[in-house]
């Protein structure tokens, strides 16, 4: 019974995961394509606009992973947090910039103004996104700790399969960002959308396909996998859903395409949490050092609790943020950017 | 480097600053939210750009108050692993459960409020602005449980070696944090109440917009006379709990060194940790300590020297942090009393007015110090009772967090200063004026 309860968390907590690479990863995207994309202030504030309603109720997924993860697995919190330290501060001080910068950055007309935001937005979109990708691929290769507690550093973290992460990241992000652009804008942006979508497109395939290979070379996340095959539907769910993103962006079904974009992040998520399971911080050093669902985990008491919490909220948030995508997933038109409110 | 300090520094550098703009998020989606359904109900254009006018400034606070607290949920994990590994299963519940139910209401809504004005009829629209009110405060309740929770350790066993949770139902009902609860709600809405008030006198010393900030002014003062009330009778019950629950914090708080019955109340006095007396004290009514704290004049107070030294807060800052806040509360009740009698005679009273625009930042000092006195005065404890703060830190390095100290300073000053900057250009440019909509 605590066993199965330990999993049940395991597997929301990769979906929480799941769900906020899904909704903050086009903000992030079009925060990165925004210098690329944007032609002029007009097209930038388009960009903008596009996530306007949108972006700060999907940082919450991230909120909520990490109150999760506290909750859940306190023990994982406390070490995963305090030895990915460096990383998680640059992400936190990107994150803060780039909220500020969507308020800021219309609130006094000046061209240097408006430039100095737009280059934060970039930073800090960008920044999170390949770190994110960077601190995700060394959990599934495994950490260096012991008894003694973690040995690694910045630099160490920047090793190949985790570089090779954060793109794969950055690419999944950049292409779900121009999808989003390619349903919300209109014109020459949008068409500028579209080809960036296109082109990116290729870009993904070819990252997503060495990292399946190196993934191979430098984890131990296909063991489970080999163990139980019939696993393999959720990779072949990610293959599928890429091609149908290509497949969809041609035929311009661009709301499919993004739909698919979606599938794409979660599945491969999920190919990756499935991977992980039972561990949530692999050491390198000695799998009886390894943080597993059963060995840092919440008492049963609190783990029944939050069950019952997240059974009775998240669908009540997933039914309002549903809500909100519906009524901000409309072309923007130069009218919706002279309201006031407008950012 | 020493990790203790610097993580201390840090924390308590990114929580002050985090609520230099909580409170007016608190107070003024409130008044938005009355402002707009003033709107609806009486169709008056005046009360739909008093709604945008407050809605600018409460956007722009906002945006800094949302990435502010983000860096605070992560902060127990990079800089107070330990004390989250032994308290996780029952403090990280409540910060979750704050997620789940206040942050994603707040947020999605907010956006769906902000660019919905056209999407929305005019009532749902309203409507909206009130859940945004409605889930800041249910937000401050969970944080507030979680922090009453480490003044005061309820409802938990020591197993397996950490605090685990034995019932719930004692850690949502915790005097403490519901008392804190009371009193930080209100006394957010004592600062959002002088900051409305403040900005009207401006307009109104200048003689203009006289309609719009006159009829402003006056509901913030109907809304700030009535929490200024709210915070002090709160505070008052909130202090009698604390002389219960947490004693060697009511005895910095008095500068009280000496176990007496009827104890006294210093107005005045100078306290020195190193002499354990008060080097000055002065106007020392006798029986009042005793009084307050127990209601019974001849009840016998704990003075400071009961406590082991290692257990004793730093009395100077405790004890000052307290009489500071409790001067301006008493000043905020006069202010407001006085202002009641001039409601219906503002453009002429303009020292009043004046006086109303100085005193901006006295609620945001009173709320600093009420932070100050509640954190401070628990030293050495991060848990009260049950552990240490220096038992608490991360096992990292001091550069690591030297750096990331240095990171907040730069980014939160000048985050700071341009929030700042941007409210006050917005502030004094007055509304625009609505038409139709
Ligand atoms: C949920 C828990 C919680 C909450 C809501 C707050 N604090 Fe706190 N505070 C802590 C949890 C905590 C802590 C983790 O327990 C610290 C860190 C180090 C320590 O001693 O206690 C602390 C320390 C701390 C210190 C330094 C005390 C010292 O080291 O001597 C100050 C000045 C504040 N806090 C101020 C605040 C303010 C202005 C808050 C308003 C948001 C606040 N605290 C909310
Ligand atoms: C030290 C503990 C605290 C933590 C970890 C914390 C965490 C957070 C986080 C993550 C956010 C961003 C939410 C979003 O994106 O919408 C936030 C915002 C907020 N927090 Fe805190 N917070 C703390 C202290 C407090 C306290 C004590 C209160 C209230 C009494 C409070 C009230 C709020 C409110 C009203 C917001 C909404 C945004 C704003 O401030 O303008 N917080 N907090
Ligand atoms: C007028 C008489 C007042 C009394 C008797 C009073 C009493 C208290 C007491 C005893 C505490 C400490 C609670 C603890 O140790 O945890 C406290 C904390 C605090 N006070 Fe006051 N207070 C008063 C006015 C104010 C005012 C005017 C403000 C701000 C506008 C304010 C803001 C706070 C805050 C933010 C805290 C920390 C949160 C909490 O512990 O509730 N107080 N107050």
């Amino acid at each position: 019974m605590e066993s199965a309860l330990q999993s049940i968390w395991f597997f929301l907590w990769g979906l929480l995961w799941a769900v906020f690479f899904m909704t903050d990863g086009f903000d992030l995207g079009i925060g990165t394509l925004l210098p690329f994309l944007g032609k002029n202030d007009t097209e930038k504030r388009l960009m903008i606009n596009s996530i306007g309603p949108l972006w700060d109720g999907n940082e919450v997924w991230l909120i909520t992973a990490g109150g999760v993860t506290f909750a859940a697995f306190p023990t994982v919190y406390a070490f995963m947090f305090s030895s990915l330290y460096t990383p998680l501060m640059l992400i936190l001080f990107a994150l803060i910039i780039r909220g500020v910068s969507f308020e800021f950055r219309g609130k006094i007309e000046s061209e240097a103004w408006k430039k100095l935001w737009d280059t934060c937005i970039f930073i800090s979109s960008a920044a999170p996104a390949i770190l994110f990708g960077v601190a995700f691929a060394n959990i599934f290769q495994g950490l260096p700790f012991d008894q003694n507690g973690y040995h690694g550093n910045l630099i160490y973290l920047l090793n190949p399969y985790g570089l090779l992460g954060g793109v794969l990241f950055l690419m999944l992000f950049l292409v779900h960002g121009a999808l989003w652009l390619t349903i919300r804008t209109p014109g020459a942006l949008q068409a500028r959308a579209d080809a960036a979508a296109n082109n990116l497109w290729f870009v993904l395939t070819g990252v997503a396909v060495l990292f399946l290979g190196a993934t191979y070379v430098y984890t131990p996340i296909y063991a489970n996998y080999l163990s139980r095959p019939v696993l393999f539907v959720v990779p072949l769910i990610t293959v599928i859903a890429l091609f149908g993103i290509k497949f969809l962006v041609m035929k311009k079904q661009y709301l499919k395409a993004w739909f698919s974009s979606a599938a794409t992040i979660v599945s491969a998520t999920f190919f990756c949490i499935i991977g992980l399971y039972p561990n949530l911080f692999p050491s390198n050093v000695d799998a009886i050092y390894s943080l597993t669902a059963h060995n840092a985990s919440a008492s049963p008491l609190t783990l029944k609790i939050m069950l019952v919490v997240v059974l009775m909220f998240i669908p009540i948030v997933i039914a309002y943020q549903v809500w909100a995508y519906v009524m901000f997933s409309d072309q923007l038109s130069a009218e919706d950017l002279a309201a006031e409110e407008a950012y | 480097m020493d990790v203790v300090l610097l993580s201390r520094l840090q924390f308590a550098a990114a929580t002050m600053f985090h609520f230099l703009f909580v409170p007016l998020t608190l107070g003024l989606s409130v008044l938005v939210a009355y402002m707009e359904t003033q709107y609806v109900r009486t169709g008056d254009e005046t009360y739909l750009s008093m709604t945008k006018f407050w809605a600018k400034l409460f956007l722009i606070n906002f945006a800094v108050g949302v990435v502010t607290g983000i860096t605070l949920e992560f902060q127990f994990g990079t800089n107070w692993s330990r004390y989250s590994a032994y308290v996780g299963d029952i403090f990280g519940s409540l910060l979750a459960i704050e997620a789940t139910t206040s942050f994603f209401l707040e947020s999605t809504l907010l956006g769906v409020w902000i660019f919905g004005w056209k999407k929305l009829s005019k009532k749902a629209h309203a409507a909206v602005m009130w859940l945004v009110a409605m889930a800041g405060t249910l937000s401050s309740i969970w944080i507030l449980l979680a922090n009453g929770w480490m003044q005061h350790p309820v409802g938990y066993t020591l197993r397996n070696g950490r605090a685990e949770l034995e019932s719930f139902a004692a850690v949502v009902t915790n005097k403490f944090g519901i008392l804190e609860f009371f009193h930080t709600v209100s006394s957010a809405y004592v600062l959002s109440a002088f900051f409305v008030m403040g900005i009207s006198a401006y307009h109104l010393l200048k003689k203009q917009h006289i309609e719009f900030f006159t009829r402003s002014f006056k509901i913030a003062l109907v809304f700030g006379l009535a929490s200024s009330l709210f915070v002090a009778i709160s505070g008052d019950t909130h202090g009698v709990h604390v002389s219960e629950v947490q004693p060697a914090k009511l005895a910095a708080m008095e500068a009280h060194w000496e176990t007496t019955q009827r104890a006294p109340i210093h107005i005045f006095a100078i306290p020195d940790a190193d002499s354990e007396k008060n080097i000055i004290e002065i106007g020392s009514i006798p029986g009042l300590l005793s009084l307050m704290s127990f209601h019974d004049i001849n009840a016998e107070v704990k003075g400071l020297k009961d406590f082991p030294k290692s257990e004793r807060p730093p009395v100077m800052l405790t004890f000052i942090s307290f009489r500071i806040m409790v001067g301006l509360g008493t000043l905020f009740i006069l202010l407001t009393i006085y202002g009641w009698f001039k409601r219906n005679r503002l453009l002429e009273s303009t020292n009043y007015l004046k006086v109303m625009l100085f005193a901006i930042p006295l609620p945001y000092l009173a709320i600093e110090l009420g932070w100050v006195l509640a954190e401070v005065g628990r030293q050495p404890w991060i848990v009260y009772g049950l552990m240490k703060t220096s038992d608490a830190v991360s096992p990292i390095a001091g550069s690591q967090v030297l750096f990331s100290l240095i990171g907040f300073v730069v980014v939160y000053g000048l985050l700071g200063a341009i929030g700042f900057y941007l409210i006050t250009i917005n502030a004094k440019k007055g509304p625009v004026l609505e038409k139709h909509l």
